[in-house]
């Protein structure tokens, strides 16, 4: 680059008479500029695009690992993909409760049509922090041996501290009893707020009931039980008041009317 | 002193560390050092980035119009941390989920940006290469020391394998949960650029004042 026997200009191939350009000069300066972007753009995308399907593969066997876990079924020593396939997946239209065929269940994208207005309502009332609702949510039913309902996991997601938690939720096949919450995605503070991936918390949803004898939802995380007792409520987390109160509200919201109490009670009257 | 190669990689640990020494990519050291998994995942981050950054910007180093120079190196800089973002997300995805946004932000850490503009542009791309190489493990030292007292008092484990049995987990250890938080490292950082300048004294500065006697009344 910094040969100067050749001195005359009309000797030099193109390259070399731009490269000895000075770099200050206006068209040099578009160049590399230009030039700069378009390969810098070229190496970006063709590794975007070679990687994507890995990518997808890994956040989707993440999802299916976390419904797994949530079902009690994870075994490290068995293929996520092989044991998923014991799930049922349905589609739900939320305000009725029923199975939907609209939709095919296998690659409905919950997140992708609770942003479309076609299939998702703004809320006004909206404790959970979420904005909009999807009317369609897939849920994922394991059956037993005869063929019965087991356990229904339902998807839940709401607004925390900082961040939204997306999770899962297992009922029992009467659709009160809780089997297990797990979130499987968020970003709460490490030690406080995330202590809600801490095993010993999550435990203490097991057993735990939706609603009383009346039907009344009364599942709630609080410092205190509440009048109705302990069978409704879970410890909230030391240290971690506004993504219990989070926690809360957005358990609430998707085990009320405006989330699958109606599925649930479609369920509990053998509906489906 | 002349700079050698062997001088380029060992002199940014100790001698002339980019965040003890330099005191910059505070911000990043902060936000991932509550755990030791993902300081390190960070560490190699940086380093390949500072790394290859430096070695790309060297080779081009003769053409780059002085004018939109800093807009270059962020292209430079920016493409290969996107880069690393997609191949985490590809093969480490828990990893990937930890770090989030921490990753895209090594964009804005001034050390790549430092060596680029203070190293890379003067010195041919074999050199850049190792300086850029030093850099990133002497920010991966502090990252990883900061990482350790953290992890092991704010969460009671080292690498997420428990030392100490916290109260949650049925133990003895209560955590201190301050450290979990950002401005623990604050007080870490200090106290390991006290020791370094305690052993190093060429490392304290001069003092940018000077206290005089005031003579009579």
């Amino acid at each position: 680059m910094s040969d100067t026997t050749e001195n005359t200009s009309e000797k030099k191939g193109f390259i070399r008479r731009f490269l000895d350009a000075p770099a200050d000069s206006v068209g040099k300066t578009v160049f590399v500029a230009v030039a700069l972007c378009l390969v810098a753009s070229m190496i970006v995308s063709a590794a975007a695009v070679a990687l994507r399907p890995t990518q997808e593969v890994n956040a989707l066997k993440d999802k299916q690992r976390n419904i797994l876990q949530v079902a009690g079924i994870y075994d490290p020593e068995i293929d996520v993909v092989e044991a998923f396939a014991a799930f049922e997946p349905q589609v739900v239209e939320l305000a009725t409760g029923a199975f939907t065929d609209q939709f095919d269940p296998t690659t409905f994208d919950d997140r992708a049509a609770a942003e479309d207005p076609a299939t998702s309502v703004a809320l006004s009332d909206d404790p959970a922090g979420i904005i909009r609702k999807g009317n369609f949510a897939t849920i994922y039913l394991l059956r037993d041996d005869a063929g019965a309902i087991d356990k229904v996991i339902l998807p839940i997601h709401g607004y925390g501290l900082w961040s939204t938690l997306y999770g899962f939720v297992a009922l029992e096949e009467n659709g009160n009893d809780i089997f297990a919450l797990q979130f499987y995605e968020h970003a709460e503070t490490p030690g406080l707020g995330a202590e809600v991936d801490n095993p010993r918390w999550k435990a203490l949803w097991n057993g735990k009931k939706l609603t009383d004898e009346n039907g009344e939802l009364q599942i709630n995380v609080s410092k205190a039980a509440t009048a109705a007792g302990a069978d409704y409520h879970i410890d909230a987390l030391a240290g971690a008041t506004l993504t219990s109160v989070g926690v809360n509200n957005l358990v609430q919201f998707w085990m009320g009317e405006a989330g699958f109490a109606p599925f649930l009670s479609n369920l509990k009257e053998g509906k489906l | 002193m002349p700079q050698t190669r062997r001088t380029m990689l060992v002199d940014p640990l100790v001698d002339n560390n980019p965040i003890t020494l330099q005191v910059l990519g505070i911000c990043s050291a902060l936000a991932v050092t509550s755990s030791l998994q993902v300081a390190l995942v960070m560490t190699i981050a940086v380093t390949l980035v500072t790394a290859f950054a430096s070695m790309f910007i060297s080779i081009i180093r003769n053409q780059i119009p002085g004018s939109i120079r800093i807009i270059v190196q962020m292209i430079i800089i920016a493409s290969l941390v996107i880069l690393v973002d997609q191949v985490l997300k590809a093969y480490a995805f828990e990893i990937s989920k930890t770090l989030s946004v921490f990753v895209g932000l090594i964009i804005t850490n001034c050390i790549v940006m430092g060596r680029a503009e203070a190293f890379a542009m003067k010195n041919p791309p074999l050199d850049s290469f190792i300086d850029g190489v030093g850099n990133g493990l002497g920010y991966g030292l502090i990252l990883m020391l900061v990482g350790f007292f953290r992890e092991l008092f704010g969460s009671g484990s080292l690498f997420g394998v428990t030392i100490l049995e916290t109260v949650n987990n049925g133990g003895w250890y209560v955590p201190n949960g301050m450290l979990l938080l950002p401005p623990s490292a604050f007080f870490i950082i200090g106290l390991i650029i006290w020791a370094f300048r305690a052993w190093k004294p060429a490392q304290v500065e001069e003092r940018e004042y000077k206290i005089q006697t005031v003579g009579g009344h």
